[in-house]
């Protein structure tokens, strides 16, 4: 196929297509709502795979796949689509996920019907959107989606969750649209620090610009923020553990397991990528955000008695490994983030997805009423204790390469930071293995009815999750192939490049460049 | 001196005279047509009017731009634009103002404006089945006036034009049908208030011809431009005392305090009405006012002004969170959108005046249409209109359609991507931050955070809708096909705008160039 291909458009019409045609189901055909809409994902998927094969880890430029066509010319606005390996590394995660979201999310809506409908629209609109705000390499295009994005989930989330559905979706749109905001602001005075004119917002027109330092520290802040609320860092986090809890699993699963990630994304395409001065600048206080962030949210995490609840804390602290990893720039630090956002995001869909079916089983998400569960589920027991075990990072698993790359990456020049963050991983053993002791081992629990084990819809569940787990832990070469080359060209744009091997002691300064 | 006959461009002003031509057969048409065929004769005079002005405003007035009737109109650019918007959002608003429901005449209307609330008399009239038509051409009046508006060319042209726009509203917001006191009471504020900025513009202008000796905008600003003058004193409070006038036009902070009685208390359809179309057409005069006749010494007022938008943000964002009632939120939401708009006219720039007019023209469609929604909202037991938001549980639900447009005008009015409201929004903040300076960037930064707070408002809106439980005491009347096209034409234009922005952009871009 040429090269001309719109590829990554077709990425987002198929979901949408899908959306609409699920939403418009006739009533008589409406309980055929989840099969289209899972048979759409994996049309999805399918067509993702195959732009993945189209991309070239060896190629000089930045972005490939790219579409640019003339949208808003007299604000400078492209439709402008392109993909480096992270991107595609993250758009491939969200194209796996979804089909699985969908598949975990079969029984969500028992009453069928119009709401059954529109719950799996939703999720397919949530699709193409993701899609898109990996994929746009304009900026303004990038914010469209990027706050576009909130209304689905805000009605996932407010329609179809727990209890406290409400609060949780109007706390997430307001922090994410707050934060939003204040990005615009940010977005558009960028412009008119650029080349300005009717292609003013492409990415490769504001790379590189020789922005005035106290300029370029204030744009910084107004995106920095908006993707620390996304993240979310300590302390604009409250919004995740209250929407994760709140919403359905699946719903739960792509919240924390895609859409968080548009915020280390963001960090590492708009905040290094454009403002390298001010990132160096803000490095010393967004490292300690982070360690903040990996240690807070380990404590919450270990003090959590609520699975959901745990197991986003659990994200708050890896995100603070992400950002961590980003801001140490350095090679192996910034591409151990960038693994880490697609194991991750893999890691959460397994804990929260299986999580639920315990929940489901027994009818409340408090770990107290839980115990002893691996005598009647031991099929569920083993695929949870997997999910926790690539939840801190055990070597074999796809997490462990990245994790121990921030690490490593990062002591060459954060030596002090390194070594606490090191504390963290040591906490995630004691909230994963504490939480499986407490829900799986035990007197064998009483229960009313009997439970059934893993069915055969789970199965397919939790299958791609676990082999995404062995295969990116045992086999990680094709993904850092795809994300090394996005990472050293963002390090170099920045202008800094690894400290020494050899002169260790001076490493901590980060000074030499 | 003799006296010598002004030549008048006929061309130029066409579609203003043809306008004020629907008005007057309208008042004939009243007088003498039978009762029963009053309703649809007025809405096809006035429609016709509308389209026919706006037909030969594109076809012909578009090619005939300069200045005519003696300097004291011009038709450029900026004027052109603001006169076809206040067309085709007039024509959209009376289209809603002619909803009839169940009713002889127009349901929003009472049937005999001059009779006593709860009288006999205006018991028989409703049992006659009497209707107001004289609404139809008092509304062509006001629309007359607010295509002037944009297009005078100096102080005296503008206060006529002022009060032509004004006095019709004044009796359109009395007429309503249901809750006639509260209606009443509101006129009458309206037009103390109104009254009472006039005086104040009028003063002004007065302030300024002894500065300057001319009520022409562009010998005004020769005058300040060649500076020092025996009267320099008058310059400044004269600027004031105008632009005073002018701001109590769109609802600025503090001159506001009428906008929510009034919104509440008007009929819905004129709420629309006067929200999206007044406001419009006073930006426009003031776009002409600060950028053709003060522009020279805006140094001097321009700190107020920011105060006055900073304020009018401020104020309108956060009183709207309190608010119960449907049409006064809306009125503080209209007041925060008035700070918007004025953060672009700050911007001083060919762009700001484009982004004001874009603003002002997408505002406008949102507003039309989400009056007209809450025009078709009703108590199950009276058919008033359930405007308290308690009342809109659950609406999305019972009535899924009514619900989700409403739901999308909110979300365009809180400037989410994709739709009208966050377009507008960029194209009115995008040149402050340009070339408003620091100042500028102030503004929008404050902009963006009350933008948060009134998103906050809308959203809780859309959380009642959908996610609480009615009572099941509120119905949605089924609107009449006129009334379903101009609803659906200002949604589907409202997303249009959203999506698909550039033309209408690049059409205000070409037209942000004034003629002095």
């Amino acid at each position: 196929m040429d090269t001309t291909f719109p590829w990554l458009t077709l990425l987002m019409v198929v979901p949408l297509v899908g959306a609409l045609l699920v939403a418009a189901l006739p009533a008589a055909m409406a309980d055929r709502a989840k099969q289209i809409a899972l048979g759409f994902s994996l049309v999805t998927l399918a067509l993702t795979v195959g732009a993945a094969l189209q991309f070239k880890a060896s190629s000089l430029s930045q972005f490939q796949l790219t579409e640019v066509h003339e949208w808003i010319p007299s604000f400078g606005v492209s439709y402008a689509l392109g993909v480096d390996g992270i991107a595609l590394s993250l758009i491939l995660m969200s194209a796996i996920l979804t089909p699985v979201c969908i598949l975990a999310a079969w029984h969500d809506v028992p009453e069928g019907g119009h709401r059954e409908k529109n719950y799996f629209a939703l999720m397919l609109s949530l699709l193409a959107f993701m899609v898109g705000v990996f994929a746009a390499t304009d900026v303004f295009l990038f914010y469209v989606f990027f706050e576009a994005m909130l209304i689905p989930v805000y009605f996932l989330i407010g329609s179809f969750g727990g209890p406290r559905r409400q609060y949780a979706a109007i706390k997430f749109l307001l922090f994410s649209l707050a934060g939003g905001l204040v990005m615009l602001v940010s977005v558009i005075a960028l412009y008119f620090q650029g080349p300005k004119g009717s292609t003013g917002f492409l990415m490769q027109n504001l790379t590189g610009l020789n922005l005035d330092v106290t300029t370029q520290k204030w744009l910084w802040l107004g995106f920095f923020i908006a993707f620390a609320v996304k993240a979310p860092m300590w302390p604009v986090h409250t919004w995740l553990p209250d929407a994760a809890a709140a919403a359905t699993p699946a719903t739960a699963t792509l919240l924390v397991g895609v859409l968080d990630k548009v915020g280390t994304y963001g960090m590492i395409r708009f905040c290094l990528g454009l403002f390298p001065q001010a990132s160096e600048w803000a490095t010393p206080v967004v490292i300690a955000l982070a360690i903040v962030s990996i240690i807070y949210g380990a404590f919450c995490a270990i003090g959590s008695n609520d699975l959901m609840r745990l197991i986003s804390y659990t994200s708050i602290s890896h995100f603070g490994f992400i950002v961590f990893g980003i801001f140490a720039m350095t090679t192996s630090a910034g591409a151990g983030a960038a693994t880490y956002m697609i194991n991750h995001g893999f890691t959460t869909a397994g804990l929260f997805l299986v999580a639920a079916m315990l929940v489901r089983r027994r009818g409340s998400t408090r770990i107290s009423d839980f115990g002893g569960w691996q005598k009647i589920t031991p099929a569920v027991a083993g695929v949870f204790l997997i999910s926790g075990m690539s939840g801190l990072a055990l070597p074999g698993l796809g997490s462990f390469v990245s994790e121990f790359l921030v690490i490593t990456g990062s002591y060459s020049r954060y030596k002090g930071a390194a070594v606490i963050s090191s504390v963290g991983l040591v906490m995630s053993a004691i909230y994963i293995l504490w939480m499986y002791k407490r829900v799986m081992t035990g007197p064998t629990p009483t229960l009313v009815e009997p439970v059934k084990d893993l069915t055969m819809r789970e199965k397919f569940v939790v299958a791609p999750l676990i082999a995404s787990f062995i295969f990116l832990g045992f086999y990680p070469k094709p993904l850092f192939d795809a994300v090394n080359p996005a990472v050293q060209r963002v390090l170099s744009v920045a202008g800094v490049s690894d400290p020494a091997p050899a002169t260790p002691f001076i490493a901590t300064t980060g000074g030499e460049k | 001196m003799g006296f010598q006959a002004v030549s008048v461009n006929y061309w130029a002003v066409m579609p203003i005279l043809i306008v004020f031509g629907g008005a007057l057969l309208g008042v004939l048409v009243e007088a003498f047509a039978a009762r029963s065929v009053r309703h649809s004769i007025q809405l096809s005079i006035s429609v016709v009017a509308l389209v026919a002005a706006l037909v030969v405003l594109v076809m012909k007035s578009r090619h005939d731009q300069g200045t005519t009737l003696g300097g004291a109109v011009v038709i450029d650019g900026p004027a052109l634009f603001q006169m076809g918007s206040v067309l085709v959002l007039g024509l959209l608003s009376v289209m809603l103002m002619a909803e009839k429901f169940s009713s002889a005449g127009a349901d929003a209307f009472t049937p005999m404006g001059a009779a006593v609330p709860g009288s006999d008399l205006e018991r028989t009239a409703t049992n006659a089945g009497w209707g107001t038509g004289e609404v139809f051409p008092l509304a062509l009046f006001s629309i007359a006036g607010m295509m002037i508006f944009p297009a005078a060319n100096d102080l005296l042209t503008m206060f006529v034009a002022l009060e032509v726009v004004s006095l019709p509203l004044y009796i359109l917001t009395g007429l309503a049908r249901r809750k006639r006191l509260l209606s009443q009471e509101a006129a009458l504020k309206y037009f103390l208030l109104g009254s009472f900025s006039s005086a104040f513009f009028l003063f002004g202008s007065a302030l300024i011809y002894g500065y300057a000796g001319s009520i022409h905008f562009g010998e005004v600003s020769q005058a300040i431009s060649a500076g020092q003058t025996q009267f320099d004193g008058l310059l400044l409070p004269g600027i004031v005392f105008v632009l005073v006038g002018l701001l109590f036009k769109v609802g600025a902070v503090p001159f506001h305090a009428w906008t929510p009685d009034v919104y509440q208390g008007a009929p819905s359809a004129v709420t629309g009405f006067m929200a999206a179309c007044t406001k419009l057409a006073a930006f426009g005069a003031i776009l002409r006012l600060v950028y053709v006749g003060i522009e020279a010494n805006r140094l001097d007022w321009r700190l107020g002004v920011m105060a006055v938008a900073a304020l009018t943000m401020v104020v309108g964002s956060v009183l709207s969170v309190a608010q119960t009632d449907m049409k006064r939120l809306l009125a503080y939401s209209s007041i925060a959108h008035a700070g918007f708009i004025l953060t672009g006219v700050l911007a001083f720039d060919k762009a700001g005046v484009s982004g004001v007019m874009f603003y002002a023209l997408a505002y406008g469609l949102a507003t039309i249409a989400a009056f007209g929604i809450i025009a078709m909202v009703r108590q199950a037991d009276d058919g008033a209109e359930a405007t308290s938001v308690r009342q809109w549980d659950g609406l999305g639900k019972s009535h899924p359609v009514v619900a989700g447009i409403f739901a999308l005008l909110l979300l365009t009015f809180a400037g989410i991507p994709l739709t009208s409201g966050f377009t507008a929004k960029f194209a009115a903040f995008a040149p402050a931050v340009a070339t408003g300076g620091k100042g500028g960037v102030l503004l929008v930064i404050i902009g963006v955070l009350c933008s948060a707070i009134t998103a906050y408002v809308y959203v809780k809106l859309i959380v009642r809708m959908y996610f609480e439980e009615g009572k099941g005491d509120v119905v949605a009347w089924t609107p009449s096909v006129v009334a379903t096209i101009a609803l659906a034409a200002a949604v589907i234009a409202s997303i249009g705008l959203g999506v698909m922005p550039g033309p209408v952009l690049d059409l205000a871009g070409q037209a942000s160039q004034f003629i002095r």
